[in-house]
């Protein structure tokens, strides 16, 4: 018998990177308001890579996300807050600080391989009374046996749920469903799943997840994430409503939601375009997505290049330094050639 | 004394795991002023200490008592962990050695031999900050004698098979310690530090980005460039896998202050494959970096006598 994932909404998180990190209080607050209303029950507020990710290599945060996070912890009622932290990027000290500002959740993500650099976090989030949630990014880089290993790591450290993250939205639906089902088999804790729609299979995997015993599952409304964004709010509501599984949310509510206050703010609607679908195609972190485009343009090199050779260099979750080194050797290889092509 | 010991000064290695190992092939192959008397770890099965053996060098698993039971060591470089460093420095200083500290206990001030480990040659205890701060805030340090730098950021990622249990476990105390460098040596006003685990295989090089923002629009940009180069050929001196995968790259960056210049440097660490193999390049400079470091302060043992 299937029952009703939780619901995290991560707007206001994988969202930044489509806003390139430039959310306001203003719109925190009407988003949160929203989904508070609607009945989401974990409301995801954070710079796009995590605590600490305002950053020359991620870029800056037109307000501080600490502010952000407080804004949304005075706007609900009844939704809880939570905080991404990637170790490496964030510390115990910016989770202390938004601890005092006002989360009750925290996820903390590492590379899929890397769990065990998530101990001292998770040991911390439990001191302070946080639910903690694990997140095993570019899930589609190992087998489903391997993360569930992975997953028991952050069971150790204290995890409540680790989630099968596909970053890269290179999973079919099959592969969501066997790693669901791998750490619903391994662990006694629950298990999430957050799908991106490079493959234009956000709504498909997170169902397929579901189907596969996923307790939670994450949305954006209007998909707004990285790369062609998430799997939507209002459309994974809706479908799970269909289902029979509504997870206690009010689908008109979340359309409303995303059509009347994301829509109008939205800088562009993220879908699975050619360089999108590149991403999932060849399995690279979604929010490479934005930083391939604009050295592709300052560089002239088609983005698309750059996003495959990252895929073939195995580029983990936060290497966006690496995308202006392959740009640059990719310049220099197309001037090289083009020199050749020119007869002496 | 006989002659040998008028031309060269006794060093010990403790900690019998790969960073000991790697630096006592450093020391073998390349010993300088340096003599390497001893290798102490505390496990007697460690096999550091029989391949230390099988070199024909003197081994112990009496730790630190070993160092102290022999009065002709003058230097040690300690590469176990911060916490046990916390009392072995404490014991070195007593007895009058010099510490050279691999960890990040960090009991005497951070040094970066090209940039000032001149000025704490009369310090009995210096710290190596971390692998990332060894490969990184010599190139700050080079923007910055050039121009003001109010923030730099660096990025470092490393194979996950270069990344012991050490590093995993306290991978906060990297990003505290190699921002604090970027401030303290590097010269930034503002440092921050990323590092990133890439289970690529083959392992990937170690690689690092410097991102340094200017205060002002108008650089000479060509003065940075020269700096930077002129960095490079001194770290290279002793760590000769350290190279700029590209020519320093000089943008404008909108920024929370406004508009400013940014420059980047991408940066690759090759290790020598002493002991560890080549793409460990972050622990090749640090035992790199300490066996510069010893080297320096031999010398200036030598000149004292």
């Amino acid at each position: 018998m299937l029952k009703p994932p939780r619901l995290t909404d991560t707007t206001l998180r994988d969202g930044s990177h489509a806003m390139r990190h430039q959310f306001t209080r203003q719109q925190v607050r009407s988003v949160v308001e929203a989904l508070d209303r609607a009945g989401v029950p974990v409301l995801e507020v954070t710079h796009g890579d995590g605590l600490a990710g305002s950053s020359i290599q991620y870029g800056f945060s037109r307000t501080s996300e600490m502010d952000l996070i407080e804004e949304a912890r005075n706007a609900v009622t009844r939704s809880r807050i939570a905080a991404l932290l990637l170790p490496g990027i964030g510390t115990r000290k910016e989770l202390k600080e938004a601890g005092a500002r006002g989360i009750q959740v925290v996820r903390i993500a590492t590379q899929c391989t890397e769990a065990d650099i998530s101990q001292q976090h998770f040991g911390m989030a439990k001191d302070m009374g946080l639910e903690a949630i694990g997140f095993l990014m570019m899930s589609h880089m190992r087998p489903p046996e391997f993360l569930a290993e992975q997953a028991l790591l952050m069971e150790s450290y204290g995890a409540d749920c680790v989630y099968v993250v596909d970053s890269a939205g290179a999973l079919l639906p099959d592969g969501a469903a066997a790693r669901v089902r791998a750490l619903k088999q391994a662990l006694k804790i629950q298990v999430g799943f957050h799908a991106h729609n490079n493959l234009g299979l956000g709504i498909g995997n997170t169902l397929a997840a579901v189907e596969a015993g996923a307790d939670q599952v994450d949305g954006c409304l209007r998909g707004l994430g990285a790369g062609a964004g998430n799997a939507a709010t209002e459309l994974i509501a809706a479908a799970l409503d269909k289902l029979g599984l509504n997870p206690g949310v009010d689908v008109f509510a979340l359309l409303n939601a995303a059509e009347f206050v994301v829509a109008p703010f939205m800088p562009f609607q993220p879908i699975p375009d050619r360089d999108s679908i590149a991403i999932g195609y060849a399995g690279v972190y979604s929010t490479f997505l934005l930083h391939a485009k604009r050295l592709g343009k300052q560089y002239d090199v088609d983005p698309l290049e750059i996003l495959v050779e990252l895929g073939r260099r195995k580029a983990v979750a936060g290497q966006e330094d690496w995308i202006l080194d392959v740009t640059l050797e990719l310049a220099k290889q197309k001037q090289t050639s083009t020199q050749e092509a020119i007869p002496s | 004394m006989n002659a040998t010991t008028n031309h060269t000064v006794k060093v010990a290695i403790l900690g019998s795991g790969n960073i000991g190992s790697d630096l006592m092939f450093k020391i073998l192959r390349d010993p300088g002023h340096m003599e390497l008397a001893l290798l102490a770890g505390i496990e007697p099965q460690s096999e550091g200490l029989a391949r230390a053996r099988d070199l024909g060098i003197n081994a112990s698993h009496a730790g630190i008592q070993a160092i102290l039971d022999d009065p002709n060591i003058r230097i040690v470089f300690d590469a176990t962990s911060a916490y046990a460093h916390v009392r072995h420095a404490k014991l070195l200083k007593e007895t009058g050695r010099i510490a050279i500290d691999l960890t990040p206990a960090a009991r005497g001030p951070y040094v970066i031999p090209p940039v000032n480990l001149g000025a704490h040659l009369a310090e009995t205890n210096v710290n190596l900050i971390t692998c990332g701060g060894q490969a990184t805030i010599p190139l700050v340090y080079a923007v910055s004698r050039v121009t003001p730098v109010p923030y730099a950021e660096m990025v470092s990622t490393i194979a996950s098979l270069s990344a012991g249990p050490g590093t995993r476990q306290n991978i906060d105390e990297f990003t505290f310690t190699t921002a604090r460098g970027l401030e303290v040596i590097g010269g930034a006003q503002q440092g921050k530090a990323i590092i990133i685990l890439n289970p690529a295989d083959p392992p990937i090089m170690m690689r690092n980005t410097i991102y340094a923002l200017l205060d002002s629009e108008e650089v000479d940009e060509q003065a940075i460039v020269d700096s930077i180069e002129e960095m490079v050929v001194s770290v290279q001196a002793y760590v000769p896998g350290y190279r700029l995968k590209n020519p320093p790259v000089f943008e404008k960056r909108a920024t929370p202050e406004g508009k400013r210049t940014l420059v980047a440097i991408l940066l690759e660490v090759t290790g020598a494959g002493d002991y560890l193999p080549p793409y460990a390049g972050n622990l090749d400079i640090m035992t790199a970096s300490a066996r510069q470091v010893g080297e320096l302060f031999a010398c200036q043992l030598l000149e004292q006598r």
